[in-house]
């Protein structure tokens, strides 16, 4: 060896032991879907199968609705830190399966180790523990002085951080006395059946969770289930249209938190070397399926030749390949689909005038892959600079005054996230006021706590998730 | 390394000469180099020591860590007797392997040069001397130039300065500037380590500021510390330092060194440390000619790795020699 080239540095399987096939989890314990039917749940890195897991129709949704409004009279009635004691004792059931529950999300998903390990997980915790610690001072939240809970909630969630979303949904819906069916992506149903084991070995009363696993009609019965009084769901912006029209006109509470076309505003005075590490964990961060990527680059046109050279070099360095090796910094596409989706949408960038640019880099033959991409010359009307790709694939954007970095950032449907570099302290402020967004990061990106709310504005949704706010959606406020 | 002429501004900066045609020119130059980010600094260093190196590039980084050991001992107490046996160290550090390669260079203060020198002949080792009065830099200009004139007649390979923190901090950069360019002439033939002192420049947009002022002048090595300050060398501050030289070379085409000092003990530092180097300022900077670290107690625990990596039995510190 005459070159620092870093030797493959696996994290062990062995610490998970994924059984051959699961079942869903209604009043507390496994069992087959009621008509028996399966499907697989596939490694996107090496399309190895995983495990078979039980495909939830009608009359599973009905008996996971009717397991949690069973449960949910005590549940309710329980006094709070009596409920946040629960929440206490998983949040740390989850630290300790930690290790293990980061291995599970990397094999279903194909995100690299390093970000389950230090970025999922340690959230996931955290969202718990905070909302155990709300869970008795709910009077205090600035919701009245006894805030009820709605009842049943029904919370589906996407597969681009499974078991984030699940904490997301679950910890908030607990905390305020609620009891959930959760069904998690088609893609990523093991972490949540994980879960479920860890409620069972916190003492969870029965049908206080239940997760049923399945596709987008198990959610589609889910949502529309008639027992159900609240419904949140994360996803794509198509899905949560169709689940508001669903939704209208019933007594459902509803939270949607969608797609996003975040801009992230880099001016001449911003710290470059700080700002091209945030344009890479904007984009490149879980392979860009993130709902709030910084998706498109708006750099001032005085700073836009030396910020994407300091770009380019900065992604021939980043390490794609194997999600298990600690090393690997982009990990693997989630699904096929989501990459025919990529390359359809990559393909039409390119038809459409903007230059393609990727490092040189090697991507496995075995599983779903995408180099991470980088497309320069995008206008406003270029499909790239409009749509959602949910993947590794950044379009670069300039602009010349702040007035117009505004114009261009807002000139979307989307308004879920933001990003701003300058040192200028008062430019912040003002771009802040003027950005239609609903989370703002200065001088950072795809930073998240469960103490922040989380949330969008137009078509990436409505409602909050997160902090005090987030409790609002499952109170009767 | 040596065999690369000195290089007195503006020779040391092809293309930037004017900068420092005045005090005002330097600090506008000075001043207008992008801001660094705190949190996001600390965030990327943090994000690259999660690197794990393992079996085969653990072993190779290992021996390249030894390779650019600036062994040094730098105390009152320092004799001859110490400063020999800290050369024999250098020279073949584990008695008991052979292949075990040497260090880069023995530092040591300017009186023992001659020591040094005379303990190293004929091993490629080269002998290291602080100037200018280190570490606190506090005397006359012609003191510290004497100071380094003796210590290169002494037969010093390379000297390792401190800048004058008080003119830096309270702005005087061209007094800082014309300091380093003669304490570069007076090293003749030597090679210019240049110390920030980082614990005292405090923030990372002064450290930023402090790396270019060194390098206008002809350091051949920038050095993050004394190693008697509070704070030396650290990842961030030395991933800092590793942007600026690769940017540098972009604006200049003249590749300068990194010389990160002071605290570094544990084989999983260092490596952490080539890491950075790795992977910010590239591979062209992994060699002994561009990347050293100064330390003493590293390379004892760079060597009972390096025999756990051979031998696959951890033996102790009593199979490592004390010197």
């Amino acid at each position: 060896m005459s070159t620092f080239e870093y030797a493959p540095a696996p994290e062990s399987r062995a610490v998970v032991d994924i059984a051959p096939s699961h079942g869903l989890f209604i009043g507390g314990e496994f069992r087959p879907a009621a008509d028996g039917k399966v499907f697989k749940t596939v490694s996107p890195a090496s399309e190895e199968v995983l495990s078979e897991v039980a495909w939830a129709g009608e009359a599973d949704v009905d008996a996971a609705v009717a397991a949690a409004r069973a449960a949910f009279p005590a549940w309710s009635a329980l006094p709070g830190a009596e409920r946040g004691k629960y929440l206490f004792r998983i949040a740390r059931l989850l630290q300790e399966h930690s290790r293990e529950l980061a291995v599970l999300e990397t094999l279903d998903n194909g995100k690299p180790i390093r970000e389950s390990r230090d970025v999922d997980l340690p959230l996931v915790a955290a969202h718990f523990f905070y909302y155990a610690g709300w869970a008795d001072k709910l009077r205090y939240a600035g919701f009245g002085d006894a805030p009820r809970p709605l009842g049943v909630a029904a919370q589906v969630i996407p597969w681009n951080f499974p078991l984030l979303m699940l904490a997301w949904k679950i910890a908030p819906a607990l905390a305020t006395g609620n009891t959930v069916v959760l069904k998690p992506a088609e893609t990523t149903p093991l972490t949540a059946l994980r879960f479920a084991e860890i409620c069972v070995q916190a003492g969870l009363p029965a049908g206080v969770v239940n997760i049923v696993t399945g596709d987008g009609a198990t959610g589609a019965a889910l949502v529309g289930h008639e027992g159900v009084d609240k419904v949140a769901f994360t996803g794509s912006t198509e899905v949560g249209r169709a689940i508001a029209r669903t939704v209208a006109g019933t007594r459902k509470k509803l939270t949607l938190e969608l797609g996003g076309k975040a801009a992230n505003i880099v001016f001449d005075d911003a710290p470059l070397d700080q700002a091209v590490e945030g344009v890479v964990n904007g984009i490149f961060f879980n392979q860009g399926h993130v709902c709030c990527a910084g998706s498109r680059l708006l750099v001032q046109e005085s700073v836009a030749d030396e910020l994407l050279d300091a770009l380019k070099r900065r992604m021939a360095t980043l390490r794609v390949g194997d999600p298990l090796d600690k090393n690997t910094d982009v990990g693997a596409i989630n699904s096929a689909a989501q990459l025919a989706r990529i390359e359809e949408l990559t393909a039409a960038g390119e038809a459409e005038g903007a230059e393609r640019w990727s490092p040189p880099c090697e991507l496995p033959s075995t599983g779903y892959w995408f180099a991470p991409t980088l497309f320069t010359g995008v206008t406003q009307a270029h499909r790239v600079a409009r749509e959602e790709i949910f993947g590794p694939v950044l379009s670069v954007l300039t602009f010349r005054t702040p007035d117009e970095a505004v114009a261009k950032a807002n000139n979307t449907p989307y308004g879920l996230s933001a990003g701003i570099w300058t040192e200028k302290g008062s430019r912040i402020l003002w771009m802040a006021n003027r950005l239609r967004a609903g989370v703002i990061w200065s001088n950072t990106f795809n930073k998240f706590d469960p103490t922040s709310p989380f949330g969008g504005y137009r078509e990436s949704g409505y409602g909050r998730e997160g902090g005090r706010h987030g409790l609002e959606a499952y109170l009767d406020a | 390394m040596l065999s690369r002429p000195p290089s007195p501004s503006p020779a040391a900066a092809p293309g930037l000469a004017d900068v420092t045609a005045s005090d005002a020119a330097l600090r506008r130059f000075l001043h207008g180099l992008p801001g660094v980010d705190a949190v996001g600094l600390d965030a990327r260093a943090a994000t690259l020591r999660t690197r794990s190196i393992k079996t085969t590039s653990k072993a190779f980084a290992i021996d390249l860590a030894i390779r650019m050991i600036d062994l040094t001992t730098l105390e009152g107490a320092d004799t001859p007797g110490k400063v020999r046996s800290l050369c024999a160290k250098g020279a073949a550090p584990d008695p008991t392997d052979r292949d075990t390669p040497a260090v880069a260079a023995i530092c040591v203060y300017p009186d023992l040069v001659t020591t040094a020198v005379q303990a190293l002949r004929g091993t490629g080792i080269k002998v290291a001397s602080v100037a200018t009065a280190f570490p606190a830099g506090r005397a006359a200009r012609d003191v510290k130039l004497a100071d380094t004139r003796q210590a290169v007649a002494d037969g010093a390979d390379e000297i390792d300065m401190v800048i004058d923190r008080g003119a830096f901090l309270s702005g005087r950069y061209l007094a800082v500037f014309e300091e380093i360019a003669a304490v570069r002439e007076a090293c003749g033939g030597a090679h210019l380590k240049v110390i920030l002192e980082n614990g005292e420049l405090a923030t990372y947009d002064a450290i930023r500021r402090a790396s270019w002022l060194a390098m206008l002048a002809g350091a051949d090595f920038i050095k993050t510390s004394t190693g008697k300050v509070g704070v030396n060398a650290t990842p961030p501050n030395t991933l800092l330092m590793l942007e600026a030289v690769r940017d540098f070379r972009a604006a200049t085409g003249r590749q300068v060194g990194v010389k990160a000092a002071g605290g570094i003990r544990t084989t999983k530092d260092a490596l952490a440390y080539l890491v950075l180097v790795n992977e910010t300022a590239g591979p062209d900077w992994l060699s002994p000619d561009w990347f050293r670290l100064g330390a003493s107690s590293l390379l004892n625990d760079l060597l009972m790795q390096r025999q756990k990596l051979r031998t696959g039995s951890y033996s102790g510190p009593d199979y490592v020699t004390v010197d």
